[in-house]
Order: C-alpha cells, then sequence, then structure tokens
C-alpha cells in the first residue's frame, strides 16, 4: 500500500464515512427522527471537515496523482482499490462535500415522509459521489458511476412531485444505456492494453485509431448522457423538476459534472486522437445545446423546468470549453462546472426555499415576492446575476474563459455561443422580473422571510459566487499543472501516422 | 473377467445423499412434525456438503463414467446451497399451502441427487440417469399442491414436455452412439477426431437434438414454452428451487458435454448456441416487461438470465466457463432471496403473488422491501450487487474470445431488463399501500434471507475469493 502523506487514507475515509453514517442511520428507530436528521447532518459535516485539509494540503506545483492509495482488490482480474486527486478532481470532492450539507439542511423540513430512507439516501450518494472523483481504477469508477444510480432513483421517485415515477425511471434508463455501452469499452480497452484497469498506466498507451474512434463513441453515450448533452438531454428537466429540492440540487451540482470530468479524465487521455479528430463534432453539439437550450427556457411557465433548461445551456459551454483543447477553453470548463454546481445548486435550494412556503412551482402564480420576502430577494438575485455571467461574480469568469478558448478554436463557436449569453441574460432577469416584481400575487402575500437555516444554507453559496468572481486564482491555481499536462497528451498523444488520418477526417467534416 | 470393485470415494457425496433421501422418505412415516424433517435434511446436506471435502472425492471412477472434478465440485456446492435454501424457505409456506407432507424434502433430496450425478457425469448414460432422476421428482413438486388446479396444470405441462426434451435427448445420444460406438464423453471427442467426423450432418443433427434437451432444461427460448406456467402453478418454494438447481444443472451437463465430447466441432455449435443466446435473452427481458404476476415475472427474467449464462458457454475457454458457474452461483443467491421475499407474502387467504401487491410494501414492511430492494438491483446488475460482478465476469470472458458485438447486445437486453425488476422497486417505494399486507415470517426464512443478502452484497464487493474459486475450478 502507498503511503499518501496525511497520515491515514484520507480519501477512503471521505467514501466510507457516510457510508458508515447510513449504516448508523440503519439503526436508530423510525420514531426517533430529530436524531437521525442529526446524526446525517453530523455525518456530512464531519466529511466536509475531513476534506478540508485536501484543499490546503494539495501541492499545486504538480500534475502528479495526490494522496494516492493503492490496494489489491480482485487479483483475479488484477482489479486495484486505486484512489488519488488531481487539480482537475480535486474541487469536486469539496463540492461534494459541500453541498451534501446543504441538501440537507434544505431537506430539514420540506421531508415528512420515509425520513430515515432519505438521509441514508443522501449519505450513500454523497460516498459515492466522491468515489466517482476519486477513483483510478477504471473498474472502481464504474462500480461508483453506477452504484450511484440507486440512491438518486430512489430520491427522484420516492420524494419526487406528482410526475416523479415517469422521472425517475427515465433518468434511470438513460443513463444506464449509456453506462453499459460504456462498460463493454471498458473491457475492450483492458484486454487491448494487457489486462489492467489503472486508468495511469492506460493514459500512456496509445491506441489504434479506429479503435480510438469506436471507445470514443462508447465513453461518449456515457458521458454525453450524464452532461446532459444534446440530443440526449430529454431526461435532465423531467428529473430536475420532479426530484425534491435536495435531489435536484444533488443533480444539478455535482452529479451532471460527472459526464463533463468523465470527458477531461477518460475520454480526452485516452484517446487524445480521436477526441482531436471528434472536436468539431463535439463544439457543434455543445453550440447547439447552448442556444437550444437558452431559447427553450424562454418558453418555460415552471421555476425549476426553467433552471433546469438553463443547465443544458450552461452545460453546453462546459462541454465547449474542454472541447476547444486549448489552456483558456480548459481551465474555463473546469472553473464553470464548479460555478454552475454553485449557482444553479443554489438557483435549486433558493427556489426549495419558497417552493416549501407556496408548494407551487408555477412562475404564474408568484409575483411581487421582493416585498414580501427582501432578504429572500437579494440572494436570488446575486444568483441571477451570476448565472447570467456579471463581472464580479463567478459566471463571469468561466463564461469569459470559455468564450476565449472556444473563440481562439473555431470562430463561429465562440460568437454563437456568445449569443447563448444574451438569451440568458433574457430568460433569467424575466424570469426575476415575474417572480419577484410586478404585482403581489395572493398566494405569495404573507409569506415568511428566509429563516436561519435556510440563510445558513444560503450564505456558503454567496460567498463563493463572490470569491471565485473577484479572486478565481485560489481555484483555477488547482488547475493549471493538470490541465496543462492533460493538453500536452492530447496534443502529443499518439503516433504520427495516426494524427495524419485525424486531420483529414477533421477536414472531411468540416 | 474379474469384478473389480470401483473407487467408491469420488461418489461418496451421492452415496451418503442416496441415504439421507431414503432416511427421510422412512422416517416421514414416523415423525409426526414435518418441521424435524427438514431440520433433518438441512443437517444431512451439510453432512453431504463435508463429503466434498473427503480426501480422495476429486477423482474418476466406474471407468470413466463418473467424474468428480472442480467443475462438478463447483456446482456440487451451487446444489447443496439450492437444497438448503429451499428447504429454509419451505418450512412456513407448506403450513400456509396446507400440504406439509414429509415426502415434499425427500423429493427435494432426490432430485438434488440427480443434479449431482448431472454434474459429474462422464458418460452419456450416466448423464441421462441423472437427468431423469431430477426431472421426474421436479414434475411431482410443481404439482404438489393436488387441490390446485394451477399447480396440477403446472407439473403436467412440465411433465409433457420434458419428457419431449428427454426423448430428443436420447435421439441425440443414439445417434451419436451410432456414430461413435460410444457414450463415453472422451471416446465420442477421441473417435470424432481420429475418423474425421467432423462435418458430418449425423453429427450435427446429434449435437442439435442434444443441445435443444438442454436448451429445455435450462429454458431457453424458443424451448421455454413451459417454463412460465411451471414457475407461475408451482408451489412458490419449487419455483425457487427450479429456477436455480435444474438450470444450474443444465448448465453444467452442456458445459461438459459440448466441451469434452465435442470440442472439435466448436464451430457448428457456437452456431447453434448463439441465435438461442439472443433470443432467450431478447423474449426473456421483453415479455417481462409485460408480467402482473411476480412470479411469472420472474420466470421470463430466469429465462433472461439463461441467455447471459450461455454466452459464457459460446466463449468455449475456461474463462467463458468459470464465468457461467461463477454466474450460476451468485444467480442462486438472489434469485432464492427474491422468492424467499415472495414468499413471505403468501398468508392464509393472501396470495400475494401480482405485482400490485407490492403497493407500499416499504411503509408496512420496511424491512422486507428493503431486501427485495437488494435482489431486484442484483438482478439488474447494478453494483455494489453480485448481479454485477456475476455479468461483468460473463461479458468479459465473451470480450476476451472476441465476441464483442454479442455483449453490447447483452447489455442493451440487461439495460432493458432494468425496467421491469425497477417496477417492483417502484411499487414498494413510490405508491401508497392499498391493503396491509401481514408477512409469514419464521426463523428460517430469517435465516435464509439473511444468508442471501450477505452473500449478495458480500460477493458483489469482494468477489476476489468466488472467482478465485470459479477460475481454479475449471483447469
Amino acid at each position: 500500500m502507498e503511503t499518501n502523506g496525511m497520515g491515514f487514507p484520507i480519501l477512503s475515509t471521505l467514501i466510507f464515512l457516510p457510508v458508515a453514517g447510513a449504516v448508523l442511520l440503519l439503526l436508530i428507530p423510525r420514531s426517533k427522527e430529530a436524531l437521525i436528521k442529526a446524526v446525517a447532518l453530523c455525518v456530512s459535516i464531519l466529511a466536509f471537515v475531513i476534506s478540508l485539509p485536501l484543499f490546503t494540503a494539495f501541492n499545486k506545483a504538480t500534475h502528479a496523482m495526490q494522496f494516492v492509495e493503492r490496494q489489491a482488490w480482485i487479483p483475479a482480474w488484477n482489479i486495484t482499490y486505486f484512489l488519488g486527486l488531481d487539480g482537475i478532481s480535486i474541487l469536486f470532492v469539496l463540492l461534494s462535500t459541500l453541498v451534501t450539507i446543504l441538501s440537507i439542511l434544505i431537506s430539514w423540513e420540506s421531508i415528512k415522509n420515509k425520513i430515515k430512507e432519505f438521509y441514508i439516501s443522501i449519505l450513500i450518494l454523497e460516498g459515492a459521489m466522491i468515489g466517482v472523483f476519486c477513483a483510478l481504477d477504471f473498474f472502481l469508477f464504474y462500480i461508483f458511476w453506477e452504484a450511484m444510480l440507486i440512491p438518486m432513483y430512489l430520491l427522484i421517485g420516492v420524494w419526487g412531485g406528482p410526475n416523479r415515477v415517469y422521472a425517475a425511471i427515465k433518468f434511470f434508463l438513460y443513463t444506464l444505456v449509456g453506462s453499459v455501452l460504456m462498460l463493454v469499452g471498458i473491457i475492450v480497452l483492458y484486454f487491448h492494453a494487457g489486462r489492467t484497469f489503472d486508468i495511469l498506466d492506460l493514459a500512456t498507451r496509445t491506441y489504434p485509431y479506429q479503435m480510438q474512434l469506436w471507445l470514443f463513441w462508447a465513453f461518449f453515450a456515457a458521458f454525453a448522457v450524464k452532461v446532459p448533452m444534446f440530443p440526449v438531454h430529454t431526461w435532465l428537466p423531467d428529473a430536475h423538476t420532479e426530484a425534491p429540492t435536495a435531489g435536484s440540487v444533488i443533480l444539478a451540482a455535482v452529479l451532471i459534472k460527472m459526464g463533463a470530468y468523465g470527458f477531461l479524465r477518460f475520454s480526452m487521455p485516452l484517446f487524445p486522437e480521436a477526441a482531436r479528430a471528434m472536436t468539431p463534432v463535439m463544439l457543434t453539439l455543445s453550440v447547439i445545446a447552448i442556444i437550444y437550450g437558452a431559447v427553450i427556457c424562454l418558453a418555460q411557465t415552471d421555476l425549476k423546468r426553467l433552471i433546469a433548461y438553463s443547465s443544458v445551456s450552461h452545460m453546453g459551454f462546459v462541454t465547449l470549453g474542454i472541447f476547444a483543447l486549448n489552456t483558456q477553453g480548459l481551465e474555463g470548463g473546469i472553473l464553470q462546472m464548479i460555478n454552475h454546481g454553485i449557482v444553479t445548486g443554489a438557483l435549486f435550494l433558493s427556489v426549495g426555499v419558497i417552493y416549501d412556503r407556496t408548494h407551487t412551482r408555477q412562475i404564474a402564480d408568484y409575483g411581487g415576492v421582493a416585498s414580501v420576502m427582501p432578504v429572500y430577494s437579494s440572494l436570488f438575485i446575486v444568483f441571477t446575476l451570476a448565472s447570467i455571467g456579471l463581472p464580479s461574480t463567478n459566471g463571469f469568469i468561466g463564461e469569459f474563459l470559455i468564450l476565449l478558448g472556444g473563440f481562439t478554436a473555431n470562430q463561429l463557436a465562440g460568437v454563437l455561443a456568445a449569443t447563448g449569453i444574451i438569451i440568458g441574460a433574457g430568460y433569467m432577469l424575466w424570469l426575476y422580473q415575474r417572480v419577484f416584481f410586478m404585482e403581489t400575487n395572493a398566494k405569495v402575500t404573507g409569506l415568511a422571510d428566509v429563516n436561519m437555516r435556510e440563510l445558513v444554507t444560503l450564505l456558503p453559496m454567496v460567498i463563493l459566487v463572490f470569491w471565485i468572481g473577484i479572486y478565481p486564482d485560489t481555484f483555477l491555481g488547482f488547475m493549471h499543472e493538470s490541465v496543462r499536462h492533460l493538453i500536452e497528451r492530447v496534443n502529443t498523444g499518439g503516433a504520427p501516422g495516426a494524427s495524419a488520418i485525424a486531420k483529414t477526417v477533421t477536414e472531411i467534416l468540416q | 473377467m474379474p469384478l473389480v470393485m470401483p473407487d467408491l470415494r469420488p461418489i461418496a457425496p451421492e452415496i451418503v445423499m442416496t441415504c439421507l433421501a431414503l432416511f427421510i422418505l422412512v422416517a416421514d412415516v414416523f415423525i409426526r412434525r414435518k418441521e424435524t424433517l427438514a431440520l433433518l435434511s438441512v443437517l444431512g446436506v451439510a453432512v453431504t456438503a463435508f463429503a466434498f471435502a473427503l480426501p480422495g472425492v476429486l477423482n474418476t471412477t466406474f471407468g470413466g463414467m463418473f467424474i468428480s472434478d472442480g467443475y462438478s465440485m463447483f456446482f456440487k456446492i451451487i446444489f447443496a446451497l439450492n437444497v438448503i435454501l429451499t428447504v429454509l424457505i419451505s418450512v412456513k409456506y407448506l403450513d400456509v399451502e396446507k400440504v406439509n407432507f414429509g415426502e415434499y424434502y425427500a423429493l427435494i433430496l432426490f432430485a438434488t441427487l440427480g443434479m449431482m450425478i448431472m454434474a459429474s457425469a462422464g458418460d452419456l448414460i450416466v448423464l441421462y440417469l441423472g437427468l431423469e432422476l431430477m426431472a421426474l421428482s421436479t414434475y411431482v413438486l410443481a404439482g404438489f399442491i393436488r387441490y390446485d388446479m394451477k399447480s396440477n396444470e403446472a407439473a403436467l405441462k412440465y411433465f409433457l414436455l420434458g419428457s419431449f426434451a428427454s426423448a430428443f435427448l436420447l435421439y441425440g445420444i443414439s445417434l451419436a452412439y451410432g456414430l461413435t460406438g460410444t457414450t463415453d464423453l472422451g471416446r465420442i471427442a477421441m473417435t470424432i477426431e481420429q475418423q474425421g467426423l467432423a462435418g458430418k450432418p449425423a453429427l450435427t443433427m446429434s449435437m442439435i437434438l442434444i443441445a435443444v434437451a438442454f436448451s429445455f432444461k435450462i429454458a431457453a427460448v424458443p424451448f421455454h414454452m413451459w417454463a412460465p406456467d411451471a414457475y407461475e402453478g408451482a408451489p412458490t418454494s419449487i419455483t425457487a428451487f427450479m429456477s436455480v438447481g435444474p438450470k444450474a444443472a443444465g448448465f453444467a451437463v452442456i458445459g461438459r458435454v459440448f466441451l469434452m465430447a465435442f470440442p472439435m466441432v466448436r464451430a457448428e455449435w457456437v452456431t447453434i448456441f448463439i441465435p438461442i443466446a439472443i433470443l432467450t435473452m431478447a423474449v426473456g427481458n421483453i415479455v417481462a416487461l409485460s408480467q402482473t404476476n411476480i412470479k411469472r415475472m420472474l420466470a421470463y427474467s430466469s429465462i433472461a438470465h439463461a441467455g447471459y449464462a450461455l454466452l459464457g458457454i459460446i466463449t468455449g475457454t475456461p474463462d467463458g466457463l468459470a464465468s457461467m458457474m461463477n454466474y450460476m452461483l451468485i444467480y442462486a443467491f438472489m434469485n432464492m432471496g427474491a422468492f424467499a421475499v415472495i414468499i413471505m407474502l403468501r398468508s392464509e387467504g393472501f396470495k400475494g403473488d401480482t405485482i400490485s401487491d407490492y403497493e407500499g410494501l416499504s411503509k408496512t414492511h420496511p424491512l422486507a422491501a428493503a431486501l427485495m430492494l437488494v435482489f431486484m438491483f442484483s438482478l439488474t446488475g447494478i453494483p455494489p450487487t453480485a448481479g454485477f460482478m456475476g455479468k461483468f465476469y460473463i461479458f468479459m470472458a465473451a470480450i476476451n474470445a472476441g465476441y464483442t458485438w454479442l455483449v453490447i447486445i447483452a447489455v442493451i437486453f440487461s439495460a432493458i431488463s432494468a425496467y421491469f425488476y425497477l417496477r417492483i422497486v417502484m411499487y414498494m417505494y413510490m405508491k401508497d399501500p392499498k391493503e396491509t399486507v401481514t408477512l409469514t415470517t419464521s426463523p428460517s426464512m430469517g435465516l435464509a434471507l439473511a444468508i442471501t443478502t450477505v452473500a449478495v452484497l458480500a460477493i458483489g464487493m469482494f468477489p476476489a475469493k468466488v472467482v478465485y474459486l470459479a477460475r481454479v475450478a475449471f483447469p
């Protein structure tokens, strides 16, 4: 076993502490609801506290994996329990631990039935999410990737809105079909590389170009569904809309990031030539997602559905930045993933706050909220503006970098993507106007403003919005080395002969 | 010719099992409380399992007619588990069904004895002997609820179609014998090679007939017609027994016969099994989507699982065979677990076998619902459950043997299967209970559920040991 320099296996602790917490919840009698909630909250806070040293102890001067843990797991198949973090994945672990706390806080009063199962699901989900970002063995990655489906399926299906059953099964099937195709790809890769699932090892080899293309698309099936990219995005609006607030928040903040993370961690370093060759396709799909998602938003009458479609648009920016294949684009893409996690997560949290009071998601049922709930309105405007990408908020930094990278890679894509921001400003401000200004709707008169618990839930997000917006280098600093290494691999990986073919394919597609 | 006493050590487990079955049959006359018989059966099977580990067990005897090797031993472990779990879930259930008769246990043991002989058969005649012993006992068990029409129908259907299959098998065997002059598996292979019989239409015919007969036993499409009716009508504990034991035995003989007797003509029998496998996965998974009776749904699910396991046979590699064996073991645990929950729902005056009976189970009986959830996800093949490991090994072996396209078909069907397994989860967790379901529980049922749940989760997270066992069992 390798040591990680922390004195204890910090990543395993992060993964299995929530799972242990879930087992502990299992033992608490159903009637002690307050105790169940308290234990769940304590476990999630403990996990967050344990994850903080990652932030401080991380060595930003190297792209190598850190906090590595390695142990034989299934020797017959040469599978190891192999964990580690680099500049690309570390922020997502921190995001996961933070978002879990907020999700538990926001559900405090809104979840009333099957409380025990709810918090067990959330905690298991947290463990699996952290596992996905830490896993460096492909098999282990797949285990976490799929295991995550079970609690999420339950979260949507059991505690969701009226159409929850449909949304839950749709979410499950879409993701599963994509994942199993990736599984086939993983096994093919395993045998081609001489029986290894070690991601770091796999990423140093060269594969035949034809094989790269096939595998790129097999992996695309899994990651594109998760992102979600156009045209496999249709599960997202349903899942987001029907999920309970906590489910929407986790889905928006962490789960859909895994698709983009998959592109960064697997598709690009493993199949550099295919990634280069497929750039035009990816950029096209991204631009379609940006504009299509934004335009659809304009027509939405449901608060959560609108934010869900805005996710499609924003994730289009992320994939655009990633497949721009240059430093600005990639760093912008990764940062925008974090930003989107914070902002959209916060927007869903905010919607949850008001939904708990009115039990309606229809925009038409609101109006004049600003005069009834002033504190809430000022918090919401921060997230609205961050979502639009106003300078000094985090959205600006991410989108600016992506547009910079996108424009360098392909001018047309850059220009088209920029229109997405304009439409974005349109639908978000219009949403704000319809909900918070105008005449006070009878349904919102007399609502109480945010209470202490809700304020505590939303404040960390406000702080992060401005922190990243004003001094992004705290976060970008983590990525520089890893991104540089990744770009190097993508641009120089593969045999010279193969890259010639790649070029012709690119030309044909253009 | 002097009579040489054959080495009896390799056949010791079968001898113990025979004595046990006969003892139970006789003891039934004297023992009033049938629960005692159940206890004795479980203990007896445990003793038999000890006989697996006796020195000198791993050998060939009766002039090669009986082979006791790692391969057969692995299957015998599955059979022993199967019979123990079946008895554990039957105890209270037979009472509820008012058919608490002692011969039930004797029949189960005889059927298991048949399976054990099948797994060890080195000769087609011995194979047939084991197969008939198993089949006849199971026919009776399927019709064990004498007053119930459906149970009678199940038995009759199973019997009629089973006899057909036996006839096919005999016809196939006689053709093979006619061509090669022997029924010994090893010698058939030798004769085919020496006399250049590969490609002869009669040999192909013989293989097709044998394949048909075995496909019937594992309920592969298009020879699955009996399965849904038999599974639905039979006592639920016997449905569980049938879906694991005879199926595993069928796979054991398929692996043995086709890899031992017909390795030279692998290309030919692979072309027989590939369409069967694809059809089996397709029909099993797609028809299961529209079932309203949970036993029927699990019947189709069991058909589908035979399709996945066939991939292991098709590869023809040691890894493929090991993956199939591994799958059978895992399937035994998860399917037994699911049936155990189904049996719990059966109570006096309440059938509890339609899917809508599961509405809101998580509210009325959270533990039972949670266990069912684990088994359903395992049957779907979602990690970290054993079902995933089983499928993963099969897919890995098949891809390694170059059948990537077949695996893509399999994973697509596997994803489709998620729909009907999750439908049960959906009914349990996402609907409100209509009526209060009372569970019929007993300590033995609890034990069976504990064993299966722990196994499903433990193999799912730490499969190394089981994989290793399956891999070394098949040299």
